[in-house]
C-alpha cells in the first residue's frame, strides 16, 4: 500500500493509503483528527474545510495522495498550544456563532481563510465567501456577525441589537 | 469509490504515457470527478493526477495578445488575473471559494457540464483549446452535454482566449447547486459579437446566433427586444421549465450587454 | 443570586470550546475495537415485489463477514409506531408492519433489502453491488388523492386501502361550523401545498452496535435526540432486550430538527448484528443515503376556508387536509397532522367555530414525521395565508384584520380542545410594528421601484404548543408513551454538582443554560455545575428533546429536584446550627438562622452530607442526591408576530429577503443569547421552506432532489440579518420557571410572512396573483406573473 507524508498542524504525519483515500479519511481515520467532519458527498456543505498549503479546500474532495509534502492545517491546529482559542474561534464563542457544532470546524477554517485574504470584509463579502459552507442551526446571523467581530468591526448596530 | 491506482506525474509526457492504460482517467482539480467517483458513477482503473505538472499551470499573454491559461490553473488564479476581466469575474463566481482553490479551467472544459460557466467563456470568446495532440477551436470543441471533441486519453494543456473589446458574463444561479441555471457570456470583438449560453440547453453550451447578429449591428440591450429563444429544446427540471430558461437566457444576455457597456 | 451566570444572563456557551477546537465527540468519531462495517442494499424502485434475492456471489467477496436479509428478521419485531390515532368513526388507524429489512416487498426508494457486514466500508459496498435482486415493479402510489380512489394500487396489501385514518377535529364542531359558513357575509378559500422537506441536520445519522457476551448486554451509540426513547422502543418492541441489558448513548449530536427523534431500522440492525456476529458493527450514513432514509417532513395538501361576518369578524374556519405518511408509520407520524396541527387551528384568533379534517395517506415515499415545528407550521401557514388573502379580498389592512380578531382574554379555551394559559398578541404585534419599521416601508418600496424591483411587506402571527403534555391527556389521544421528563441533581461532597437530565442537547445549549437555573436557585457559581445527558446508563429516564420541551418539561424536573436538595440541605444545616428547620433561610449559597448571625456555607452542608460525623442520621439519610419526574399540567403556548420584506426582480422572478423581524413571547428567558440563536435558526429554516427547499419525487417514485445539487439548502447569502425581540413576556402559569419554549418558533412563524410579502410585492406591480405554493422559486414567480 502506498505511503503518504505531509505536515499536519506543524507535525510530520505519515501513513499508508489507498489511491482512493480522501484527505478527510486520512485525517479522521489514520491520524484520529476527528474535528474535520463529513456532512455531504457532493462537495457542498463545507464541514470538511481544511487549509492545504495555505488555501482553504474541501478535505472530502481531495485525495490524500495529492497532499504529499503539503502543509495541512485542521481545526485542531487553530488554537494555541495551551488551548487558547484564536480570534476567529473566540469570536464564534463570543457571538454564539455555533449551535450543534458540526459545521463549525469548516466555518472557522473558511472564515480564517477569508480574513487572511481580506482582513476587513463587508457583510456581503462574508456571506458570499460562505457559499460553500452550510449551517442548519444558526440561520447564519451569528456566524456572519462573529466573522465581522473577528475582523475587528463594530457589530453593535446589527439588526436586533 | 471503487479501488483504482493513483499516479501523479511531474511532466506532461509522463501523464500522456500514463493515460494510455485502459480505463485511465485524468484527474485535475477533481471537484466534479471525485463526487461522481463517490457515487460509483465511474470505475477508472487508474487516476492520473495532473495537479503536479507545472508546465500546464500558469497564465501569460502570447504574441497575438491572447491570454493563455494552463489547463491545470485553478479557478482562484484565473479569477486573480487582470488580462481578461470578464473571464476573471466569471472564475470568481464558479462554485465556492474552496472549490475555486482546487478546481481547474482544464478540468471544467474537459468535463463540459451543461451548467458549468467556463464553457460559456471559451465558446463566447472563440477560444482555442490546446491539447497534448492538437489545437481545437471552441466552436468545434463542445459537442453536447458532457461531450467534447477530446479523444480517449487526450489531455488539455492550455486554453487561449482572444481578448475582446468588452465582455461580460451573467449567471443566474440554480439555487441548490449554484451552477448556472442559465449563464450568458457576451463578448464584443472588432469583427463581431459572440454570445454563448450555458445551463439552458439539452445540447450543452451553444451560441445564440440571432443575438450575435443583432448585437453586431447595435451593441445595446434594446437590440435584443424582438428576439426570443425556443424553450422546447431547453432543460426542464424542478428548478425551471424550458420556457423559463429561454426567458432567463434573454434577460441574462441583456444584462451582460449592459454590464459590458 | 449570582451576579453572572444566573437566570436571564447571556452566558457564553461552555460547550463551544470543544466544538471550536475540534474535540467534540460525535457518533462517527466513536470507533469500538474490532468493529465491522455495514452497508445497506436499498431499493432503487419505489414499489415492487422481491421475487429473487441471491447473496451467494456477494458472500464470497473479499472482507465479507455476513449478509443479512429479511429472512434473518422474521422472528424479530418491526419498527413500532409510538402514536395511535382514532379516526372520526372511533376506529383505530390502519397500522402496517414495518420490518427492519424488507420482507417480500419494497415500498420506497431507499427501503433496505439486505445488509452486508464486512471488514471495511468499501468492501461492504462492493459486496452489496454483487447481491442479485429481482424486483417485479408495481405501480407507485404517489398522489395522495389518487391513492384513495377505489381500485388504486395499495402500498400495503394487508390493509384495506391506502388510508391510514380519516380524522375529524373536533367532530362535534362540524355541524355548527358548516352552519356558520352558510350564514357568512364573506368566505375566503385557499388551496395550498405545504411541501415535503428534508430536515438535513448537518451531521448524517450514525449507529454503532456493540455486544458483550460475558454480561449479555448491549451498547448502541446513535445520533439521537432521545436515547431513552430509543432504548424503550428498540428494547421492548423490536429486539426484546430488557432495559438493564441495553445502554443507548447519544453523544454530541450534530443537529436533529426532529429527524433524530425516531427509532430507525439501522439502529435495530447494528444492535442485532452485534450479537449475531459477536462483533461491533458500525453504520455511517452518507448524505445521499440520508435523503432516502431519514424521515422527512411536512407534505400536506390543504383546502382551507375562512368565514367572516359583515364586520370582518372571523366566524368559522374549516379545513380539509391530505397528510402524507410515506410508506410506513414513523415513530410519531400520526400525531403530527392531528394533535400537533388540529389543536393549533385557532391560531391567535377568537374564531368560534373550527372544524379540521385530516386524511392520512400511505404512499411509496420515504416516511414522513415531525420536522422542526411539526404540524404547527402547517397550521400557521394555512391560517395566516388565508387571513392575508381575506384581507386583500376585503381591501382591509392585514394587520388591522388580525388585531380585530385577536384573542385578548386569558385563559382562553379554543374550539379545538386546548386552553391557552397566557399571551399578549397585541403587545407582540405592537413590538413587531416597531422593530420591522412598518412606517418606513413606503419609502423603502419607492427606493426599490426606482431600481426596477417590486417590494412587498408581509406579516403573520403564530401560536405554538410546546412541551406536549400531560401524559394522561396524550395517552387518551393515542400516545404510547408518557411525556414527562426527569432529572437527578447529584451534589458531591465538596458542593460541586452533576445534573443528570433526560433532555438531550444537540445545539440547544443545555450544558450552559441548565446550570444557570440551578446556580440561580442555589446561589452558587454555575461553574460548579455540570450537565450530564445522552447516556441511558447515567441518567434516570427522559423523553428527550423535541417539540421545544426541554426547559419547560425537563427544566421543571430539574427545578423540582433542586428544591428537594434545598429542603434536605436545610435539614442538615438546621442540625449543624442546632436550630429549628423552620428558621433556616437559604440565600446566596449560605444557610442562616433567621434573626441570628449564625450561618453555614453550602460546602459545609454538602460535606456534612457525605462525612456525617455530626449528622441527624435518625431523621435523614446521608448523601445529597435527588431525582424528580415532572409531568406538566398543560402545553405551553409561545406566540408572536413576524414580518418579512422582500424584493422581487420582475424580469427573473427572483425573490430576495431584504428584512426580517420577529417579536416573540416565550415567557421567562433563561439565556437570551441562546434564545436569539434558536429564533435565528428557525427563521433560516423558514425562509428555506418559503423560498428554496422542496423534496420532489417523480411519478415513478424516484427522488429528484436527492442531494444538495438539487435540494436547495439556505446559504449565508440567501438570508439577511434578522431583527428579533423577546421583550414581551407573559410567563407560563403552570411550570415553575414560567418558560414556554423557543426552539421551533422561528420555523413556525416565518414562512407565511415571506409568502405574504411576495404576494404583496406582485400585487403592487399590478399582478393579480393571489397565491404561489412554496417554495416561491424564481420560476414559479415568473410563471405567476405571466398570468
Amino acid at each position: 500500500m502506498p505511503q503518504v507524508s505531509m505536515t499536519v498542524n506543524g507535525k510530520p504525519a505519515t501513513g499508508e493509503i489507498e489511491g482512493r483515500t480522501l484527505l478527510v479519511e486520512f485525517l479522521r481515520e489514520s491520524l484520529h483528527l476527528t474535528g474535520t467532519h463529513v456532512g455531504c458527498d457532493t462537495s457542498q456543505c463545507g464541514a470538511c474545510v481544511v487549509h492545504v498549503d495555505g488555501r482553504d479546500v474541501k478535505a472530502c474532495t481531495i485525495f490524500a495522495a495529492e497532499c504529499e509534502g503539503a502543509e495541512v492545517t485542521t481545526i485542531e491546529g487553530m488554537a494555541a498550544d495551551d488551548g487558547t482559542l484564536n480570534k476567529v474561534q473566540q469570536a464564534f464563542q463570543d457571538h454564539h456563532g455555533l449551535q450543534c457544532g458540526f459545521c463549525t470546524p469548516g466555518m472557522v477554517m473558511t472564515a480564517a481563510a477569508l480574513l487572511e485574504k481580506n482582513p476587513n470584509p463587508s457583510e456581503e463579502e462574508i456571506r458570499s465567501y460562505l457559499q460553500g459552507n452550510i449551517c442548519r442551526c444558526t440561520g447564519y446571523h451569528n456566524i456572519v456577525k462573529a466573522i465581522m467581530a473577528a475582523a475587528g468591526q463594530d457589530t453593535s448596530k446589527i439588526a436586533a441589537e | 469509490m471503487y479501488a483504482f491506482d493513483f499516479e501523479r506525474p511531474k511532466t506532461l509526457a509522463d501523464a500522456v504515457k500514463a493515460m494510455t492504460d485502459e480505463d485511465a482517467v485524468a484527474l485535475s482539480g477533481g471537484q466534479t470527478l471525485i463526487p461522481s467517483l463517490k457515487q460509483r458513477l465511474a470505475m477508472p482503473s487508474k487516476l492520473v493526477s495532473l495537479t503536479g505538472i507545472d508546465e500546464i499551470k500558469g497564465i501569460c499573454v502570447d504574441d497575438d495578445g491572447r491570454v493563455c491559461i494552463g489547463a491545470a490553473t485553478i479557478h482562484a488564479d484565473v479569477a486573480a488575473q487582470e488580462y481578461y476581466p470578464a473571464l476573471a469575474a466569471l472564475a470568481s463566481n464558479v462554485g465556492d471559494p474552496a472549490v475555486r482553490n482546487r478546481g481547474t479551467i482544464g478540468g471544467s472544459l474537459a468535463n463540459n457540464d451543461p451548467s458549468a460557466c467556463y464553457p460559456a467563456a471559451a465558446l463566447g470568446s472563440g477560444a482555442v483549446i490546446r491539447t497534448d495532440k492538437r489545437e481545437i477551436a471552441a466552436d468545434d470543441y463542445f459537442t453536447g452535454m458532457f461531450e467534447t471533441a477530446l479523444e480517449e486519453g487526450e489531455i488539455i494543456t492550455e486554453i487561449k482566449f482572444p481578448v475582446p473589446e468588452t465582455a461580460a458574463y451573467m449567471k443566474f444561479e440554480q439555487p441548490a447547486s449554484r451552477f448556472a441555471l442559465v449563464g450568458v457570456f457576451v463578448a464584443k470583438y472588432a469583427d463581431g459579437v459572440r454570445v454563448a449560453v450555458t445551463g439552458a440547453s439539452n445540447e450543452g453550451v451553444f451560441r445564440w446566433s440571432e443575438a450575435e447578429a443583432a448585437l453586431g449591428s447595435d451593441f445595446s440591450a434594446g437590440a435584443l427586444d424582438g428576439l426570443k429563444l425556443d424553450g422546447s429544446n431547453m432543460i426542464s427540471d424542478v428548478h425551471g421549465s424550458g420556457d423559463y430558461r429561454a426567458h432567463i437566457a434573454k434577460v441574462m444576455t441583456k444584462r451582460a450587454v449592459e454590464k459590458a457597456g | 443570586m449570582p451576579k453572572d451566570g444566573g437566570i436571564g444572563d447571556a452566558t457564553k456557551r461552555r460547550e463551544d470550546v470543544r466544538f471550536l477546537s475540534g474535540t467534540g465527540n460525535y457518533t462517527d468519531d466513536i470507533n469500538v475495537a474490532g468493529q465491522a462495517y455495514v452497508h445497506f442494499l436499498r431499493s432503487d424502485v419505489a414499489h415492487g415485489k422481491i421475487t429473487g434475492l441471491d447473496t451467494a456471489a456477494a458472500e464470497g467477496m473479499p472482507g465479507v463477514l455476513r449478509i443479512f436479509t429479511g429472512k434473518d428478521f422474521e422472528g424479530v419485531g418491526g419498527i413500532p409506531c409510538g402514536w395511535q390515532v382514532t379516526d372520526k368513526h372511533g376506529e383505530p388507524m390502519q397500522e402496517p408492519a414495518h420490518p427492519v429489512l424488507a420482507q417480500g416487498k419494497v415500498r420506497h426508494v431507499g427501503d433496505p433489502i439486505a445488509a452486508v457486514v464486512a471488514e471495511t466500508r468499501e468492501q461492504a459496498r462492493d459486496a452489496a453491488e454483487a447481491i442479485e435482486v429481482d424486483i417485479e415493479d408495481l405501480p407507485a402510489v404517489m398522489d395522495m388523492k389518487a391513492a384513495l380512489e377505489d381500485g388504486a394500487p395499495k402500498v400495503h396489501d394487508d390493509l384495506s386501502s391506502n388510508l391510514c385514518f380519516d380524522w375529524g377535529f373536533v367532530e362535534d364542531n362540524k355541524a355548527a361550523t358548516d352552519a356558520a359558513f352558510e350564514s357568512a357575509a364573506h368566505v375566503t378559500t385557499l388551496e395550498l401545498v405545504n411541501q415535503r422537506l428534508v430536515a438535513n441536520p448537518m451531521e448524517p445519522r450514525v449507529a454503532v452496535g456493540a455486544y458483550n457476551r460475558a454480561g449479555d448486554d448491549y451498547t448502541l451509540y446513535t445520533t439521537s435526540q432521545n436515547p431513552h426513547v430509543i432504548r424503550l422502543l428498540m428494547g421492548a418492541f423490536v429486539l426484546g432486550i430488557p432495559e438493564h441489558k441495553l445502554t443507548v448513548i447519544a453523544p454530541d449530536v450534530g443537529g436533529g430538527f426532529g429527524s433524530k427523534i425516531y427509532h430507525y431500522a439501522e439502529e435495530a440492525f447494528v444492535t442485532f448484528a452485534a450479537k449475531a456476529m459477536n462483533r461491533p458493527v458500525k453504520w455511517t450514513s452518507s448524505r445521499s443515503e440520508a435523503f432516502i432514509s431519514d424521515a422527512q417532513g411536512r407534505d400536506h395538501v390543504t383546502k382551507i376556508e375562512l368565514a367572516l361576518d359583515a364586520e370582518n369578524n372571523f366566524t368559522a374556519l374549516r379545513t380539509e387536509t391530505y397528510a402524507n405518511m410515506g410508506a410506513y408509520l414513523s415513530t410519531f407520524a400520526p400525531c403530527v397532522p392531528t394533535y400537533l396541527h388540529g389543536t393549533l387551528m385557532a391560531g391567535n384568533y377568537k374564531t368560534p367555530n373550527i372544524y379540521v379534517n385530516v386524511k392520512a395517506v400511505f404512499t411509496n415515499t420515504v416516511p414522513v414525521d415531525a420536522y422542526r415545528g411539526a404540524g404547527r407550521p402547517e397550521a400557521t401557514y394555512q391560517i395566516e395565508r388565508v387571513i392575508d388573502k381575506a384581507a386583500r379580498e376585503l381591501k382591509v389592512d392585514p394587520i388591522a384584520l388580525r388585531r380585530q380578531n385577536f384573542i385578548t382574554e386569558f385563559p382562553y379555551a379554543t374550539p379545538v380542545a386546548v386552553e391557552y394559559d397566557t399571551g399578549d398578541y397585541v403587545a407582540t404585534m405592537d413590538k413587531l410594528e416597531e422593530i420591522a419599521d412598518v412606517k418606513g416601508f413606503a419609502a423603502r418600496r419607492a427606493e426599490s421601484e426606482k431600481n426596477g424591483k417590486l417590494r412587498g411587506f408581509g406579516v403573520n402571527c403564530y401560536i405554538e404548543a410546546c412541551g406536549i403534555a400531560p401524559s394522561a391527556l396524550v395517552g387518551a389521544l393515542g400516545a404510547r408513551a408518557g411525556l414527562y421528563d426527569a432529572a437527578t441533581v447529584r451534589v458531591n461532597a465538596t458542593g460541586s454538582i452533576s445534573v443528570m437530565v433526560g433532555a438531550h442537547s444537540h445545539g440547544q445549549g443545555h450544558e450552559t443554560a441548565f446550570p444557570q437555573v440551578v446556580a440561580e436557585m442555589l446561589g452558587i457559581d454555575p461553574g460548579m455545575i455540570d450537565i450530564v445527558h445522552g447516556d441511558t446508563s447515567k441518567i434516570p429516564f427522559g423523553m428527550g428533546t423535541y417539540g421545544s420541551r426541554s426547559l419547560a418539561v425537563c427544566g421543571s424536573a430539574m427545578v423540582r429536584a433542586t428544591e428537594k436538595i434545598i429542603n434536605k440541605a436545610k435539614k442538615i444545616a438546621a442540625h449543624l446550627m442546632e436550630a429549628s428547620e423552620a428558621d433556616i433561610e437559604f440565600k446566596d449559597g449560605q444557610f442562616s438562622v433567621a434573626g441570628t448571625d449564625k450561618s453555614v456555607a453550602w460546602g459545609d452542608v454538602t460535606l456534612a452530607a457525605y462525612v456525617p460525623h455530626n449528622y441527624p442520621l435518625e431523621e435523614i439519610e446521608p448523601g445529597l442526591e435527588e431525582t424528580a419526574f415532572y409531568d406538566p399540567a398543560n402545553f405551553t403556548y409561545p406566540s408572536g408576530a413576524y414580518a418579512c420584506e422582500v424584493e422581487v426582480d420582475p424580469e427573473t422572478g427572483k425573490v430576495t429577503v431584504e428584512r426580517f423581524a420577529a417579536a416573540d413571547d416565550f415567557g421567562n428567558i433563561i439565556n437570551p443569547m441562546i434564545v436569539d440563536g434558536q429564533v435565528h435558526g428557525g427563521i433560516g429554516q423558514g425562509i428555506g421552506q418559503a423560498l428554496l427547499e422542496q423534496c420532489v419525487y417523480d411519478e415513478s417514485g424516484q427522488l429528484l432532489t436527492g442531494s444538495y445539487m438539487d435540494y436547495a439548502m439556505p446559504r449565508a447569502d440567501d438570508v439577511p440579518f434578522y431583527a428579533v425581540d423577546h421583550s414581551c413576556q407573559t410567563p407560563c402559569t403552570h411550570n415553575p420557571l414560567g418558560v414556554k419554549g423557543c426552539g421551533e418558533a422561528g420555523a413556525i412563524g416565518s414562512p407565511p410572512s415571506v409568502v405574504n410579502a411576495v404576494i404583496d410585492a406582485l400585487q403592487s406591480g399590478g399582478h393579480t396573483v393571489t397565491h404561489i405554493d412554496m417554495p416561491v422559486s424564481p420560476s414559479r414567480v415568473w410563471q405567476a406573473m405571466q398570468g
